[in-house]
């Protein structure tokens, strides 16, 4: 074997130079690369692009919003498609990995020639996104990330989701009015974007209220030990625990809270929505209340097809991250009827009008901001099952 | 490779680099970012390899050094609006240096506590400091913590990706060939052996990660300027590990065969992207069966032991 | 003082967890001179196994009852046994003549692989761990509330460290263990069976990681296939902090690592939880490498 490469070994400068050329070529090369097809043609399937975190860390949150997403597009094509053009979703997956958003969207855009794009869950994973399709004027629609400042980016970004803002004062303002709780601890998982926004506004809201915030703690995502925080915060005695965390944590912070005693109601936000929560909270979670888009007990049509057909393809019940994913797809399609085409600046001018779309997860406006502009609803858990309470509207 | 050819390539680097900036608006962004990707990785690997493969100190921290470049140069950039190319390439380069230096820093603070610990422990422990940076920028509110860091200017191109990376091969390459370098290989081989031939292990132990966290830390400044949103997330253990697995594949205290490796293993995934949901298992599989088949690496030809 | 006790408590119940998977950690290392990174991910599977076990135990054996909990336990313990047999068998064996990086390379390359694989076959969403004993209701004493599942957690560690200990001490293949421990060549020389011992630490440490993995979904009832990684690094650390090799020790630093952190949780800031562990691991290492209970080991040139 060392015989054999010894001229090689002779040559290494020039292997290097090999290599390096190689390198520029296929830079070279790849920058006479066409994107597939060319944005806004008026034939062919309308490709639009989602990117999700399918494996990692919170493929959880990706694969549901995904599943709803999916269901959307089969619908659409199944009742004949968009301007008489199928829908073709192209998926990318992130890998909850920072870094990995700029890389994908760049290739849904630059080489897979997408006329929009889906996408994120995570504020973070979104915020890192927007840019590239603002400067491609190609227009984004976010499910699900909360942080004002992913739709502050430019005027292509768009969400069918509430931002933090409005939830955190719907609920700060129910804790208030309708509980009339005056001393609140918070929960925050500093480890996710949406936590420590909701916390934030929240906060505000409620000491603006006339409340008091008695104590705060701290977790992080993947924690399943709580009880040295919930220990910490029974000691100062509060009416209730606002937790805006996603289901995930939420059911054992439950459980743990009553074991210790700590028999207040629990507070949150749509995190808290998923089919997994009460199987591991049990009875431990009655008499929690939190915030989310629309009611299981919703008898509208629209949600009613929508939960059945999502229990028909994928045999479980969807969470709010599959409904706005369903939704979010589901606006983009109805924007560019609107709009009579695929091109992007029609496309965003469609969705910015957006005006009492019926979605699955509540009659959204797109106000001036390109934020959601629609109802909570506020859910309360009795005998085992989320139970509508109340709805405000923004 | 040796120090002429480290001579060649940098220059031969800077070159092309400045000419494919010029006219890079005509290239596919998607690919042209790809190399940007490519660029950074191999400073990473490069910068990794010192410390690894040459000094024999196995470094599982390695992102931690990452992310304090790429705050510190972030947040020195972002305090400035729109500036012409030739102020935007002072601020730049300085705010680069910044990052390197602050991140050689941590380098030092990393280095000396664990000059005593071998093997395991070492590994152990420097994936705790690369924890405790990622923990330390998740809490500091002043670059957004958790919430993460939007990076106002995106200056990253191909002159600043490439010339970074071949300033770093030049960098390590020459000191691991100076005569003063050969004392990395010693310290790495047989580290009492070293010392009682008068080779201060400290003093070399301590080079490797100052130097390779510096170039690290430019990398990281680099990477911010690209992406241009960072997070504490984005720095943790499995990004560390993805640039391990760069060194081993390429061969520990092989450059060229580290570069190679870089190369590879940024590209590769972008072309299994079709089956992106298997891609961490076979990356993990691809890491046992390298041990198991070919520890010294795809690129290793030579015996271990003589420099390269 | 109310709060501190219950913290105390809370730290002592999250401890013994640490500590069962410690002792995992400590015996392999002690034999075999190697940091099983794979170790959480066997914790996470045992678990895992319970989960799937239980509905068919549940059919012979019904309801939630000691008994039953305890035909999972064994079970999933023996399936991790097996697990652990193999992945040494398989990927740590042939790298036992190279440098100890390349098995430790080796051995985050299949903590890698299961943590993956079980995303993908398990899949991501947490899952709620059934109950296989039955739950008392919660001893609540002058403000104090103690879970039955903490006390049966401790019960058992308690007996599994006894159990552990007389294996070690007092039975044949403990001594061939300590034997190999001491010195490998020496104890292969003495007709010592080296391959067979190694197998059956392994086995042994599976068991006990998985062990660890049931209690610790029986106290907190969602498991999901990442679960495995911070206990895995918490224990690592435990068991260096008590001295690496020494089963007291592991024990020990479990304790000591779980109590800590609860504390500093409790009172300074949850938000550096995380990075104690790792501060108390970069802290011993500088103070007193052997550990806590440790001996001091000479290099020999």
């Amino acid at each position: 074997m060392q015989n054999f490469l010894a001229p090689i070994q002779h040559a290494r400068g020039i292997s290097l130079i090999a290599a390096a050329a190689t390198l520029f070529l296929t830079v070279f090369l790849t920058g006479c690369d066409k994107p597939a097809s060319t944005p806004g043609a008026a034939t062919g399937p309308i490709k639009v692009g989602e990117f999700a975190s399918m494996t990692g860390s919170e493929a959880t949150f990706g694969q549901s919003s995904h599943e709803g997403t999916l269901l959307a597009v089969d619908h659409l094509n199944a009742a004949g498609g968009v301007l008489g053009r199928k829908m073709e979703l192209l998926m990318e997956d992130d890998q909850s990995q920072a870094g990995q958003p700029a890389t994908v969207v760049r290739k849904l855009i630059a080489r897979d020639g997408v006329v929009a794009v889906l996408g994120e869950v995570a504020s973070s994973r979104s915020l890192e996104a927007a840019p590239i399709c603002q400067q491609s004027q190609i227009p984004m629609i976010s499910p699900s990330s909360t942080n004002p400042k992913v739709t502050a980016v430019g005027d292509y970004i768009f969400r069918v989701c509430f931002i933090d803002p409005f939830q955190g004062t719907v609920m700060a303002n129910f804790a208030r009015h309708t509980l009339h709780l005056k001393k609140v601890a918070v929960l925050t998982d500093v480890k996710s974007d949406y936590s420590l926004g909701l916390a934030k506004f929240f906060k505000e809201g409620f000491i603006a209220d006339g409340g008091a915030i008695v104590a705060e703690q701290n977790y992080s995502s993947g924690d399943k030990d709580f009880s040295a925080e919930l220990t910490a915060l029974k000691a100062v005695n509060p009416d209730g625990i606002f937790v805006p965390g996603y289901y995930t944590e939420v059911g054992l912070i439950a459980l743990q809270a009553k074991q210790l005693g700590l028999n207040v109601p629990l507070l949150g936000g749509d995190g808290w929505e998923s089919s997994s929560l009460i199987p591991i909270g049990g009875a431990a979670l009655e008499g929690d209340y939190f915030s989310t888009h629309y009611s299981p007990e919703d008898t509208s049509p629209a949600v009613q097809d929508f939960v059945k057909a999502f229990r028909a393809k994928y045999n479980k019940i969807p969470d709010a991250m599959a409904a706005l994913g369903y939704d979010s797809a589901m606006i983009l399609a109805d924007a560019m009827k609107r709009a009579g085409t695929t091109d992007g600046a029609k496309v965003r001018d469609a969705l910015a009008a957006v005006k009492g779309f019926s979605g699955v997860t509540g009659k959204i406006t797109m106000d001036a901001d390109r934020n959601a502009s629609k109802p909570a609803v506020i859910l309360v858990i009795r005998d085992g099952q989320f139970k509508y309470v109340e709805t405000v509207s923004p | 490779m040796n120090i002429r050819h480290a001579k060649t390539f940098l220059l031969g680097a800077l070159a092309l680099g400045f000419l494919v900036s010029v006219v890079a608006s005509h290239f596919n962004s998607y690919w042209l970012f790809i190399t940007y990707d490519i660029a950074i990785n191999i400073i990473l690997a490069v910068s990794l390899n010192l410390i690894n493969g040459y000094t024999g100190q196995f470094s599982l921290g390695h992102a931690g050094f990452m992310a304090v470049g790429a705050y510190t140069a972030a947040a020195i950039t972002n305090q400035f609006g729109d500036l012409n190319p030739f102020a935007a390439g002072a601020v730049f380069s300085g705010a680069l240096l910044a990052g390197g230096a602050l991140a050689a820093g941590a380098g030092l603070l990393v280095g000396i506590p664990t000059l005593r610990l071998r093997g395991d422990y070492l590994a152990i422990v420097t994936l705790g400091f690369g924890e405790i940076i990622r923990v330390i920028f998740q809490n500091m509110q002043g670059v957004g913590g958790a919430r993460g860091l939007s990076v106002a200017h995106g200056w990253t191109d191909f002159f600043w990706a490439f010339g970074a990376a071949a300033a770093a091969v030049y960098v390590v390459a020459t000191l691991v060939h100076s005569t003063y370098g050969r004392g990395f290989l010693a310290v790495r081989d047989d580290e009492v052996a070293a010392s009682a031939m008068g080779i201060n292990p400290v003093r070399y132990k301590v080079t490797a990660f100052v130097v390779g966290a510096f170039f690290a830390g430019v990398a990281g400044g680099l990477y911010a300027h690209s992406k241009q949103f960072i997070t504490p997330g984005g720095f943790n253990f499995m990004q560390s590990v993805s640039i391990v697995v760069m060194v081993i594949l390429g061969g520990m205290g092989n450059t060229v065969g580290v570069i190679l490796a870089a190369v590879l293993l940024t590209l590769l995934p972008e072309f299994l992207r079709p089956i992106a949901e298997y891609r961490m298992i076979l990356y993990s599989l691809l890491l046992v069966v390298l041990m198991l088949a070919r520890p010294q690496g795809l690129f290793t030809f030579r015996k271990q032991g003589d420099a390269k | 003082m109310t709060e501190l006790l219950q913290q105390l408590i809370n730290g002592l119940a999250l401890g013994s967890i640490l500590a069962l998977i410690a002792l995992g950690y400590t015996m392999v290392y002690g034999i075999l001179r190697f940091i099983n990174f794979a170790h959480g991910d066997l914790f996470m599977l045992g678990a895992f196994a319970g989960f799937y076990i239980s509905p068919a135990v549940a059919a012979v054996l019904p309801g939630p009852s000691l008994g039953s909990g305890l035909v999972v336990l064994g079970l999933a313990m023996l399936i991790c046994a097996v697990l652990g047999v193999v992945i040494e068998r398989v990927a740590y064996r042939p790298l036992r003549r190279r440098p100890k990086l390349s098995v430790l390379i080796t051995a985050i390359g299949i903590s890698l692989f299961l943590e993956n694989t079980g995303q993908l076959v398990f899949g991501a969403t947490p899952k709620k761990f059934p109950e296989i004993i039955p739950v008392y209701p919660v001893l609540k004493f002058g403000g104090l509330s103690i879970t039955s599942s903490q006390l049966i957690v401790l019960g058992v560690t308690l007996l599994l460290l006894i159990a552990l200990r007389h294996i070690v001490l007092k039975t044949r293949m403990g001594m061939a263990m300590r034997a190999l421990a001491f010195n490998p060549e020496a104890a292969a020389l003495m007709g010592i069976n080296t391959d067979w011992i190694v197998s059956f630490t392994f086995g042994l440490g599976s068991a006990l990681a998985a062990a660890a993995g049931i209690l610790f979904a029986i106290v907190y009832p969602s498991i999901d296939p990442l679960m495995g990684i911070m206990p895995g690094l918490k224990a690592f650390v435990a068991a260096v902090l008590g001295g690496i090799g020494n089963l007291p020790g592991a024990a020990l630093g479990g304790i000591l690592i779980g109590v800590t952190e609860t504390l500093v949780a409790g009172y300074l800031s949850s938000t550096y939880r995380d990075a104690i562990a790792f501060g108390i691991l970069i802290l011993i290492l500088l103070v007193k490498p052997s550990g806590l209970l440790g001996k001091k080991e000479i290099e020999k040139v």
